[in-house]
């Protein structure tokens, strides 16, 4: 009852105001429609550019580098254990490139239940023919139903089919950047030097693009098989085993884990693309303070707002203390005026919010390093509107509780004897 | 059955404003139920005062102020808030009425604050107190459509929306010409004799106060008849 009672008044003084309420109202609407509307967007971009590194890229990338091994012979001479022993100049000795017992690895990772699923790959160095010249190039061996379902594979291309790769036998899936050096159409034949010597035909079913200039003009893509066969190895060959975790979070402990256990060297997702999660965060971030510095401003207006009302209300507050409502009672009235303009104000910002990324949804946007994308990105997450009106109301509620303090410290005995 | 509404024991104010003057000295009488008493006494002896300390709305004087049977000074703001609310009827020389509100609603609102009825019963309440100060017509319009006289005359049924235990009223006709002073007081008269409705009422009129049942004199501070 007294609650209603409270509402009902401050709906009145509220109303009987009603001008310098909306306008205090329309500062909360903007600063919360900015708000929505600068995360959606801003986040928006983040997922863009989460899809275009981070759902693109294997969490573990497992594979072999060729390097100095780390157990030279006099670390193993017991007659030295307890010294120090600097040897200098250690070259490289001639290892494979390809991971041992590959295929018992990738039926242990199938088996972790982290881990979502993996995609082989076969590296193979080549040379494309154009004519008389000859271009350094990369044909990865893929499967390509793997990567598809766990790295968005479909997303790069931009002519042809990927699953080509799988049904015709010796085909190719060009990057961009090479079908223009090698002027090469779907369905023509490209021949590309293997570095055994031998010249391969392969036929072109699609090209690709990444949106890295580089990446684009050297790599191309073929099927395991013909990889293995570029490079004239078994079938059990493979260079890389890129892994898709459930957690992305525990790249780096299981990357280290899997490293010793298969005896391969392993860099995750974390560690490469480190300065990537700063950006997403900055753009957060900024979005954050944007709408923050509004609304704080807009609280500001209300604070001025409530301020005048209570100048003006003095006698009101007088006798209502007068005839028996408590000094709790007024704050209480005041803070509710506040409140409502704050949930009001921030109600309809989130709709203006909503209409405002819907139209910037709209706008054509076109990048070449994401073909699939042809208007901007919007995320419409429900987490920012109810940030944004938890924000209005706690914003508003700050902004009333001086005023109302006040309202509730007023003397009625001041007031009246003044008259 | 007479009963003690009200006691003031020993009530002394004093303002400290830069000087410390004495304002009230040592005030005690007491208000039986029924009684319509007057006060009156010169322009600034302390009726005022005095009125707004026995309203629990000035909490800072020494001695004690009982108000039916309890005793004020070991009560909360919140507390003397309920006290004025339920028990206390109050008309002051300003109609104070909220222009927010329409005639009918601003009777209702310490009723509606007490909680003790529904809001159509409080509402009902409203209009019969209204019709008893027979402006029942003006119920639905807004408070500043009103003249002075019909404005004090709101004022009053809103002092008794709660059946308070005691009315107070501060130069309630002070603002008014003499034909509304005379409604005024009339109805004041018709609520003692009628409704048996307790009153205490600062007046500087002589004749309004010797038609009272007992008539209280001030001079600085002091009750001196
Ligand atoms: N806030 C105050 N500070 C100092 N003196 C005051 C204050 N309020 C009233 N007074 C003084 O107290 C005395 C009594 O005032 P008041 O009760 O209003 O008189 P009355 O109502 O009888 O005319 C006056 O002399 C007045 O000047
Ligand atoms: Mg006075």
């Amino acid at each position: 009852m007294n609650q209603r009672l409270i509402i009902s008044i401050a709906r009145s003084l509220l109303l009987a105001r009603w001008r310098q309420t909306l306008v205090a109202a329309i500062g909360v609407t903007f600063s919360i429609a900015m708000f929505i509307t600068l995360l959606g967007f801003m986040n928006g971009l983040n997922d863009m550019l989460d899809d275009l590194v981070l759902n693109r890229t294997p969490h573990i990338r497992l594979f072999k580098e060729i390097k100095p091994n780390p157990d030279q012979p006099v670390n193993l001479s017991e007659s030295f254990a307890s010294s120090h022993n600097f040897i200098e100049s250690v070259k490289s000795s001639g290892g494979r490139l390809d991971i041992y017992n590959s295929g018992a690895v990738m039926q242990a990772i199938r088996a972790d239940d982290r881990a979502l699923g993996l995609a082989p790959r076969v590296v193979a160095p080549v040379l494309y023919n154009a004519g008389v010249v000859d271009i350094n190039g990369i044909v990865n061996g893929v499967d390509v139903v793997a990567e598809v379902s766990l790295f968005s594979f479909n997303d790069y291309i931009v002519a042809g089919k990927a699953i080509d790769l799988k049904n015709i036998p010796n085909s190719i899936l060009l990057g961009k950047g090479v079908a223009e050096k090698l002027q090469a159409d779907i369905g023509e034949t490209v021949f590309v030097t293997t570095s055994r010597g031998e010249q391969v035909p392969l036929k072109v079913v699609g090209f690709f693009q990444t949106g890295f200039m580089d990446f684009d003009k050297i790599q191309s893509y073929t099927s395991v098989e013909t990889a293995q066969k570029l490079m004239g190895k078994s079938a059990n060959y493979i260079t890389d085993i890129q892994i898709k975790l459930k957690d992305l979070n525990l790249a780096p402990a299981v990357a280290k884990e899997y490293a010793r256990i298969f005896q391969t060297d392993a860099e995750d997702i974390k560690s490469v693309n480190a300065q990537f999660e700063t950006g997403s965060f900055i753009r957060s971030l900024l979005s954050y303070v944007v709408g923050i510095t509004l609304l704080i401003v807009a609280g500001f207006g209300i604070y001025n707002i409530l301020n005048m009302m209570i100048y003006e209300k003095m006698d009101s507050i007088a006798i209502l203390k007068a005839t028996g409502f408590s000094g709790s009672d007024v704050r209480r009235i005041f803070l509710s005026i506040a409140v409502s303009i704050g949930f009001f104000g921030g109600a309809v910002g989130l709709a203006i919010g909503l209409v405002l990324s819907l139209l910037i949804d709209q706008i054509p946007f076109n990048t070449s390093a994401l073909p699939t994308i042809t208007t901007y990105p919007v995320n419409y997450d429900l987490v920012y509107y109810v940030i944004g009106i938890t924000f209005s109301i706690i914003t508003t509620f700050f902004a009333g509780y001086f005023p109302a303090r006040k309202a509730s410290k007023i003397d009625p005995v001041v007031i009246i004897r003044g008259k | 059955m007479i009963r003690t509404v009200l006691e003031a024991k020993n009530i002394s104010k004093n303002f400290h404003d830069p000087v410390t003057i004495q304002v009230l000295d040592r005030i005690n009488f007491s208000v039986n139920s029924g009684e319509f008493i007057s006060v009156i006494g010169k322009s600034g002896c302390g009726k005022s005062t005095l009125l707004y300390i026995l309203s629990t709305m000035d909490t800072d004087y020494s001695g004690d102020l009982v108000i039916d049977g309890q005793n004020m000074r070991e009560k909360k703001e919140a507390e003397l808030a309920r006290v004025r609310n339920e028990k206390i009827g109050f008309v002051f020389q300003f109609h104070y009425l909220l222009n927010e509100f329409s005639v009918l609603h601003n009777v209702m609102l310490p009723g509606l604050k007490l909680g003790k009825y529904s809001r159509q019963e409080v509402e009902h309440r409203a209009m019969e107190r209204l019709k008893i100060l027979g402006i029942d017509d003006q119920a639905h319009k807004n408070a500043n459509q009103l003249s002075g006289g019909q404005k004090q005359r709101v004022a009053i049924a809103r002092a008794l929306i709660n059946d308070p235990l005691i009315v107070m009223g501060d130069e309630p006709t002070g603002n008014l010409d003499k034909k509304n002073s005379e409604i005024v007081f009339d109805i004041f008269k018709e609520l003692a004799e009628v409704y048996h409705q307790t009153l205490l009422i600062v007046t500087h009129d002589q004749g309004f106060a010797e038609n009272t049942h007992r008539i209280i004199e001030m001079e600085d501070g002091r009750i001196v008849s």
